[in-house]
């Protein structure tokens, strides 16, 4: 077997092309390999380091496959019983006026559990950043049908397919909370491939620098996979997801502030 | 001069909320509570100190509003009654597992169910035994009198950050309505952020330069390290039972039975032992203040010196368990009250301790 060397002479501060946000901490992810959750907390991470707002912010994990965020997020962070997030962000940022506040949320906490929370928050216009990560399923217990699971998928409680007709349709949860007159930016983006991670970034620096201006709540569902609940490889379920999520839950923004 | 008030005993709670420097309520309409936030929301308390005061959609965001500023090291509190506090145990049980200090007010109203608007004792159990899930518990305080709902506000944060547990107080819809004398405290300046850094380091006031980030949460999905913790809970409410047992005692000197109740009770079986003396009985009233930690001690003292005890609560009888178990079931204890929002006369007191003791 060939050997492999590493060629330490290009190993330089100038060669450096991509370095891990130190906002990040070196604790291994929990999340499954191909999950898209990890770039989307690198994602975060990275605008807050941009923001220069380590000490300034405020993050709530949810209960779901990010309930351990804060392991990986070097900021203060509080852990919410499930669906609350919102009701937490709203009170620290009623309290700390000045600081940035987010919460992240998977879609049974937020869509499900959560749906009070997360309407009266908007609808409030909280000044805080909701980031809402939907893949379609329950990942962490298991692969269980959540509120935004498409028409016909299977999942452990939907093992037939979801039967709309006794089950329900899912829900658009964005495109609801984009009605509220209290959110202010609502846009809906995925972390698939290097160009829509470059926008989803600029979406979530956006939905934070909204805080700064007090004008209401900022909502940014990112599109993922759950590569491990749908059964599939990670790239069948990035192709499967552009193919059968994306026409249901179509990316762009969905409510720009007027400039 | 004192400054003296005609005021509800809701209203008094918020009153001395917004003296002892408050930062946050967070509430939700229910009667026999209403005037809590009612009273807040007229008195501009954002205005008067900076206090935040915001009306949730729910009991259960209410409460998970006051977990988060008590997880930032502010001062909070919420408020309900009987089916509303039910709605909150959720986020009480997180509280007890994030360590985290606030306010708790229960004005207790019949139950179960929607029960009746009318005040009632039967939330007991869910106040002194935990409430939720999991193994913790709450300082319980019991306020007999419109003036004990202003103090005890003050003395419920001081134990809530001593212990960094949250600490409920259990009224009653009488107590919460009535109108009695009130003698208002000073206005006390809320702490400013830096001093809730200072106070509260442990709290997510923002990650600095000089500490480590801080995570407010209740999980540990290591068993190993689940337990420690659950010993380490208990140990402080052992300590919380030596040190903050408080109760009050009328006329035990030479009583020969003594009536154990407290909050509306005790304030009917105060009567109850004047006309039990009138008719040569000797009879003694202990009322707990503390009912987490109960005076267990004291009791087990009494019971070497009286016949019987004659526990008092409107409910079908809760507290009388800890009673018998505080004496060692070894003098006979009963158990009389009203129930479903009904208040026993103090006649009424007098007649049940003939009939079962005498």
């Amino acid at each position: 077997m060939a050997e492999n060397k590493i060629n330490n002479d290009i190993v330089k501060e100038e060669n450096l092309v991509y370095k891990k946000t130190d906002l990040l901490t070196d604790k291994a992810l929990s999340y499954c390999p191909g999950c898209g959750h990890g770039t989307a907390h690198r994602l975060v991470m990275e605008v807050i380091e941009e923001l220069n707002a380590q000490e300034e912010t405020i993050g709530v994990a949810p209960v779901g496959c990010s309930v351990l965020a804060y392991e990986f997020m070097d900021i203060d962070m509080q852990q919410a019983a499930h669906g609350r997030a919102p009701a937490l962000a709203t009170a620290l940022k009623r309290l700390y006026p000045e600081k940035y506040v987010f919460t992240y949320q998977g879609d049974g906490d937020l869509a499900a559990i959560g749906t009070a929370e997360t309407i009266h928050a908007c609808n409030r216009g909280e000044n805080i950043t909701i980031i809402f990560v939907n893949n379609g399923i329950y990942g962490m217990t298991g692969g269980q049908m959540a509120p935004t699971t498409l028409p016909g998928m299977k999942s452990s409680t939907s093992p037939y397919g979801r039967d709309v007709e006794s089950m329900g349709a899912p829900m658009k949860m964005t495109e609801l909370v984009a009605q509220l007159p209290g959110t202010y930016f609502v846009t809906r983006q995925a972390v698939h491939t290097p160009a829509a991670v470059r926008k989803a970034k600029k979406a979530l620096k956006k939905a934070f620098e909204n805080q700064k201006l007090k004008k209401g709540l900022s909502f940014v569902e990112i599109v993922s996979n759950c590569n491990s609940g749908w059964k599939m490889t990670p790239i069948q379920s990035n192709e499967w997801m552009v193919e059968n999520m994306f026409p249901f839950y179509p990316l762009g923004d969905i409510k720009v502030p007027e400039e | 001069m004192k400054d003296l008030r005609l005021m509800k005993g809701n209203e008094a709670v918020s009153e001395a909320a917004i003296r002892a420097g408050v930062d946050g309520y967070f509430g939700y309409p229910i009667t026999p509570q209403s005037e809590v936030l009612e009273y807040l929301m007229l008195e501009r308390p954002e205005k008067r100190t900076g206090m935040v005061v915001l009306q949730a959609e729910s009991e259960i965001a209410a409460i998970n509003m006051v977990y988060a500023g008590a997880g930032a090291g502010k001062m909070v509190f919420t408020s309900s009654s009987s089916p509303g506090i039910s709605l909150k145990q959720e986020g009480i049980t997180y509280i007890a597992g994030a360590e985290l200090p606030c306010m708790i007010l229960n004005v207790v109203r019949g139950g179960p169910g929607l029960g009746t608007i009318q005040p009632a004792q039967s939330d007991y159990f869910q106040a002194v035994k935990g409430g939720g899930h999991g193994d913790y518990k709450l300082i319980v305080l019991a306020p007999a009198s419109v003036q004990e709902m202003y103090d005890f506000v003050q003395l419920s944060f001081d134990l809530a950050f001593k212990y960094r547990t949250p600490v409920m107080i259990l009224s009653d819809g009488a107590i919460g309505q009535m109108m009695e004398k009130v003698e208002i405290g000073e206005q006390k300046v809320r702490l400013t952020d830096a001093q809730v850094k200072e106070r509260c380091p442990w709290a997510t006031t923002g990650k600095d330069a000089n500490r480590e980030r801080n995570i407010i949460t209740s999980l540990d999905l290591d068993s190993n390290k689940q337990e420690i913790f659950n010993h380490k809970l208990q140990a402080k409410y052992k300590e919380i039972d030596k040190n903050e047992v408080r109760f009050e005692e009328i006329q035990t000197e030479d009583a020969e039975y003594i009536f154990v109740a407290y909050g509306t009770s005790a304030r009917i079986c105060q009567k109850s032992v004047e006309l039990a003396r009138e008719k040569g009985i000797k009879v003694g009233l202990l009322r707990p203040i503390t009912l987490f930690p109960f005076p267990h001690k004291r009791l087990l003292e009494l019971s070497k010196q009286v016949k019987g005890m004659l526990t008092v609560e409107m409910s079908a009888g809760q507290m009388i368990e800890d009673v018998k178990l505080a004496v060692e079931c070894s003098i006979p204890v009963e158990h009389f009250g009203r129930l479903g929002g009904i208040i026993h006369s103090p006649e009424e007191v007098v007649e049940a301790l003939e009939q079962k003791f005498l």
